[in-house]
């Protein structure tokens, strides 16, 4: 989206007093009265731009009309009443802005005298006429008088309407890409993508060559992050303007824009056919202390706003009666199942339900919930369990309940006495719900955990409660196996807590949830189970270091351990194959990623320095049914026969194309060192000339020579007298 | 190949250099005083009293007779190597960061930062044979690049004159005019502060480490980018084997941004990477600090590093090294 990034530049024009144009063009400029030239028509001159489209910044000028209002419906006043009208209205428009000076006015009818009825209101900024717009818009004076106000810019827009309703061209139809191209990989591998310094990268994980086959790569692909939808179809990433979404059969195209200023978050729903985006702004009025948010749904295919929310964070604070500041992401909490019929958000007192068919709320109202703190939609159903905690003073008596929706039904509710926080975990398929409620003991000065755990999908959804066997014990992690019956969870205070896996079934059937073992004394802080369940990665993040301990809770063993040191990220792929662990740039050392095969054997490595983003494409659910996929589970001695064949003939395909550009590469070098030496043995004269014609040079270096050196220690002169001068 | 530990500095280590025989390690540090060693066992010969601040460089002659150093001080001095008297100083207007000796030691090349208004320069200095008419005047004085010019380095037959810094970019300059003939690509060179810069034992090409956690081989007449390793740390040092293709790095975290919670944070290590198929060999951990200077003995047998921690350390290769298969 590199284009979108940049201004509009100003065609480029000389100006008289501008310097001639280097090449002669043979034009006397003294000659030309630059008023005479005529341009062609149109903003590009005739010429097309090659930018193909690009988008205006809509500018927020304060002069203009984008800060006019017009206020239709008014009373129609004689002159004697004018002024008590100007003031009635005055004080109806002032209460939300501003109103310049001079910036009311009431046209009057030149022959009556009377007022026409309507007024055009001038505010400081644009967004304050905005909100007058929204708020008083159909604001009831009285019976007779019902405001309708519109932006003055706006009439333009409803002139031109016409009158005669034409059937709009019909389009021709163009297949689009097939945007599930890459689940067809021949050798069924994954994607994933990543995000380091400016760069974006798309990759193969390709397990069997030991390393990541690249898939397309761009720079400032996005403004903050990239995103997948939920079923791997789509990448989004983020700019200024909006979000995007790309996708296509062999490489990354843009597939639609999602026009939002200043978007600052995404969330796609489960199926992916829509999109919320959120974007918060700063007042820009300092009175105003409020934070103003925009909430837009978008249709992910068409690109259509569906509806959009506006108003202040507070109104989207979740957490019940106020107080928790901020807006929690998403907002919006999409009921699970394949078909995005239910959406929510939680309010004061209440919760909100709407439905995607009319982007309504459900039935038109909210469902109250007084005090009501937390929810969360079960995975596969149109569940709402809902978290309401202690009022009156602790009379009442906090609770959870499940809520059928559309009906309203309550399906289960539980009470539950001198809570101080609650917390919902589902089970991916939806079967089971666990509550991790904190409660505090007799003294309320220290806090002890228990689950209790429903089982939704049974009749009347029995519940049974949990409760360590050390009461005391501090819970670091909760996590279901995905698609499974067991649990695991990491407790325990100090440096080693302990994990313990705990199955929904008991041995003798009899529904009733059993502990399974307990680890004692691990460096684990965080629980990641493969997507499929049965393995499940114990890892020690952030203080611990990156311990990862690869654990098989079919056989209740230890598979392997490993260390990704300063690790901040553990992912499974989606086909619980592979686990990738990431070093992102929250440590400024370290950074990149490891690829481990589900056993905790380390693939490959890939340090990349700035690193931000791992995040594995994710895939949609199989069409296999479950009794098609235990018969390939039995018959999977065959399958592999032919699978071991392939990864065979891969790994020779692949050693000889090691040895082959490892050649290569020696060849090169080879190349450079003969060149090399050919200049050195050239040199090598002037290089003695250098050195004083000191023949030796590096070539002759380390002969062992032989240096005699005489070391005279001391002279001395004597004058030793001889008695025989008279030889001489 | 268990280590031979020299004491000697106490003060992180800045450089490291044989003598072309190999049988002598000059080795400089923050501390004051350049330090000989014999090469073989680690025994100190003796150390060159004289500067006044931490010692950033030093080259020895071809005949290991003369010893230059760069300091702090605003001096390059000029010592005898075998006495350790000080022969010759340079004085300077800001601290010389690098010294290099020419093909026949008559001219050396002397780098100095920039310092209170003083922008960094290079320096030609000639060395006189006879002590007695050594002056002091520069036969060419370059200036140009930004920040501190850490590495500058002879071309061959001294016909120009290698630079590397703190602006990241590798300089060939030539030696006779001053004129800037080749700089390396922002896109593919560093993009951080070059910290080293080693040539080969032919002088054909030459190793530089950069902050930005890669090394680079460089052709030394062309400037062509040969191979790139890259690494988890900032490099600080970095050799080539004069005898197997191999080539060391070493480096680790900044001093003050050493965490205390684990020693391997640091990863104060020296690293082997093949020098031809830019894959990693192995490692030779140690050090309690970043190494700061590595060197190679000109026989390719043994090799020493230079650490924050002040020490030396001198490793002899065990007999497996040699039939290392990649």
């Amino acid at each position: 989206m590199a284009e979108l990034a940049e201004t509009p530049v100003a065609p480029h024009r000389f100006a008289p007093d501008m310097q001639e144009p280097k090449i002669n063009l043979n034009i006397d400029w003294g000659q030309v009265n630059l008023d005479d030239i005529q341009l062609p028509p149109g903003e590009d001159f005739g010429i097309k731009s090659d930018d193909e489209e690009e988008e205006e910044e809509i500018l927020e000028t304060e002069t203009g009309f984008s800060n006019v209002i017009v206020v239709d419906n008014l009373p129609v006043v004689a002159p004697e009443k004018y002024e008590k009208l100007e003031s009635v209205i005055r004080k109806i428009f002032g209460q939300i802005g501003v109103i310049r000076e001079k910036g009311l006015w009431m046209p009057v009818d030149t022959e009556t005298g009377k007022s026409k009825g309507y007024a055009f209101i001038e505010y400081t900024t644009p967004q304050e006429a905005e909100t007058a717009r929204e708020q008083t818009n159909g604001y009831k004076l009285d019976k007779s008088h019902v405001f309708a106000v519109n932006m003055f810019d706006d009439f333009d827009k409803y002139m031109k309407v016409p009158d005669e309703w034409s059937a709009p061209e019909r389009k021709p139809y163009t297949p689009g890409e097939n945007l599930l191209a890459w689940l067809t990989d021949e050798r069924g591998r994954d994607q994933f993508v990543v995000r380091f310094g400016p760069e974006t990268e798309v990759y193969w994980n390709d397990a069997r060559q030991g390393k990541p086959d690249p898939v397309y790569h761009r720079s400032l692909w996005t403004d903050s992050f990239v995103q997948w939808s939920p079923l791997g179809t789509y990448l989004a990433t983020i700019h200024r303007q909006g979000a995007a979404t790309w996708g296509g059969a062999q490489t990354f195209n843009r597939l639609m824009r999602f026009i939002h200023p200043q978007v600052r978050f995404i969330d796609f729903s489960p199926s992916e056919k829509f999109l919320v985006t959120y974007s918060s702004h700063e007042p820009s009025n300092p009175r105003d202390t409020q934070v103003r948010v925009t909430l837009n749904i978008f249709d992910v295919r068409s690109g259509k706003i569906l509806r959009e929310f506006k108003g202040s964070a507070d109104d989207f604070a979740t957490g019940g009666t106020g107080g928790v500041a901020g807006v929690s992401w998403p907002v919006f909490r999409w009921a699970g199942g394949r078909d995005d019929k239910y959406f929510a958000r939680i309010g004061k007192n209440s919760i909100s339900v709407y439905e995607t068919e009319t982007m309504g709320l459900l039935d038109k109202k909210s469902i109250k919930v007084d005090n009501v703190l937390d929810f969360s939609w079960s995975p596969t159903e149109p569940i709402l369990s809902l978290f309401v905690p202690e009022g009156g003073g602790g009379n009442q008596p906090a609770r959870v309940s499940l809520l059928q929706i559309p009906s309203r039904e309550e399906l289960r509710q539980k009470n539950l006495f001198s809570v101080s926080d609650c917390k919902m975990y589902w089970q991916s398929n939806g079967d089971y719900l666990a509550v991790k409620v904190d409660r505090y003991t007799k003294t309320k000065k220290s806090t002890y955990t228990g689950f209790e755990l429903f089982r939704t999908k049974e009749r009347d959804i029995p519940i049974e409660v949990l409760e360590l066997e050390n009461k005391n014990d501090k819970i670091v992690a909760f996590a279901w196996e995905p698609k499974g019956h067991r649990f695991a969870i990491i407790h325990g205070d100090g440096p080693r807590p302990d994990i313990s896996f705990y199955s929904m079934k008991s041995p003798n059937n009899v529904g009733r949830v059993t502990k399974l073992t307990t680890l004692k004394g691990k460096q684990a802080n965080a629980l990641y189970w493969s997507p499929i369940g049965r393995f499940i990665v114990l890892a020690g993040l952030k203080a611990y270091n990156g311990q990862l301990e690869f654990y098989n809770v079919d056989e209740l063993e230890t598979m392997a351990t490993a260390e990704h040191f300063m690790a901040t990220d553990v992912d499974w792929d989606p086909t619980g194959r592979y686990v990738a662990t990431s070093v992102t740039s929250v440590h400024q050392m370290e950074n990149g990623f490891n690829i481990w095969s589900f056993q905790g054997k380390l693939i490959y490595r890939l340090p990349r320095d700035r690193f931000f983003q791992f995040l594995w494409r994710p895939r949609p659910p199989t069409l296999l049914s479950p009794e098609e996929e235990a018969e390939i589970a039995r018959n999977l001695k065959k399958y592999s026969k032919r699978y071991e064949v392939e990864d065979q003939e891969s790994s020779i395909i692949l050693s000889t194309q090691e040895m082959e550009s490892r050649r290569k590469v020696i060849d090169e070098w080879k190349s450079w060192v003969a060149e090399w030496q050919r200049l050195h043995e050239e040199e090598k004269p002037l290089r003695q000339e250098l050195r004083d014609g000191e023949p030796s040079d590096e070539e002759e270096d380390y002969e062992a020579e032989e240096v005699e050196v005489e070391d005279i220690l001391n002279v001395e002169e004597e004058v030793v007298s001889y008695g025989f001068e008279q030889l001489d | 190949m268990r280590p031979i530990l020299l004491k000697g500095h106490e003060r992180p280590l800045t450089f490291l250099k044989y003598n072309r025989d190999g049988d002598l390690l000059f080795s400089c540090a923050k501390d004051h005083d350049p330090t000989v060693w014999y090469a073989h066992n680690g025994e100190r010969l003796g150390t060159y009293r004289g500067h006044n601040g931490a010692v950033w460089c030093c080259d020895v002659s071809r005949d290991s007779t003369r010893l230059i150093t760069g300091s702090a001080d605003q001096s390059a001095k000029l010592w005898d190597v075998e006495t350790g008297a000080q022969l010759y100083s340079f004085n300077f207007e800001s601290p010389a960061r690098a010294v290099d000796l020419s093909v026949g030691d008559k001219y050396a090349v002397i780098s100095t930062d920039p310092f209170m208004g003083q922008t960094s320069a290079i320096h030609v200095k000639r060395i006189d044979k006879d002590r007695s008419k050594q002056g002091s005047d520069s036969l060419l004085v370059i200036t140009g690049p930004q920040g501190r010019i850490n590495r500058v380095v002879w071309g061959p037959l001294n016909k120009t004159i290698i630079s590397a810094g703190e602006d990241s970019v590798v300089r060939i300059w030539d030696a006779e005019s001053g004129k800037l003939l080749k700089e390396s690509d922002p896109e593919t060179g560093h993009q951080k502060a070059v910290t080293s810069l080693v040539k080969s034992a032919d002088g054909s090409h030459f190793i530089t480490g950069s902050q930005d956690k890669t090394a680079k081989l460089w052709d030394t007449r062309t400037l062509t980018l040969l191979k790139t390793y890259v690494t988890e740390r900032p490099v600080n040092a970095a050799a080539i084997s004069p005898l197997l293709d191999h080539v060391v790095i070493g480096g680790g975290q900044e001093a003050s941004q050493v965490t205390m919670s684990d020693r391997r944070a640091g990863k104060f290590e020296a690293k082997f990477f093949h020098k031809i198929y830019e894959e990693e060999i192995g490692g030779v951990k140690g050090h309690f600090g970043p190494i700061n200077a590595l060197a190679f003995n000109p026989d390719g047998r043994s090799f020493s590093s230079g650490g924050e921690d002040g020490y030396v350390r001198l490793h002899h290769f065990d007999a497996d090294y040699f039939h290392i298969k990649i």
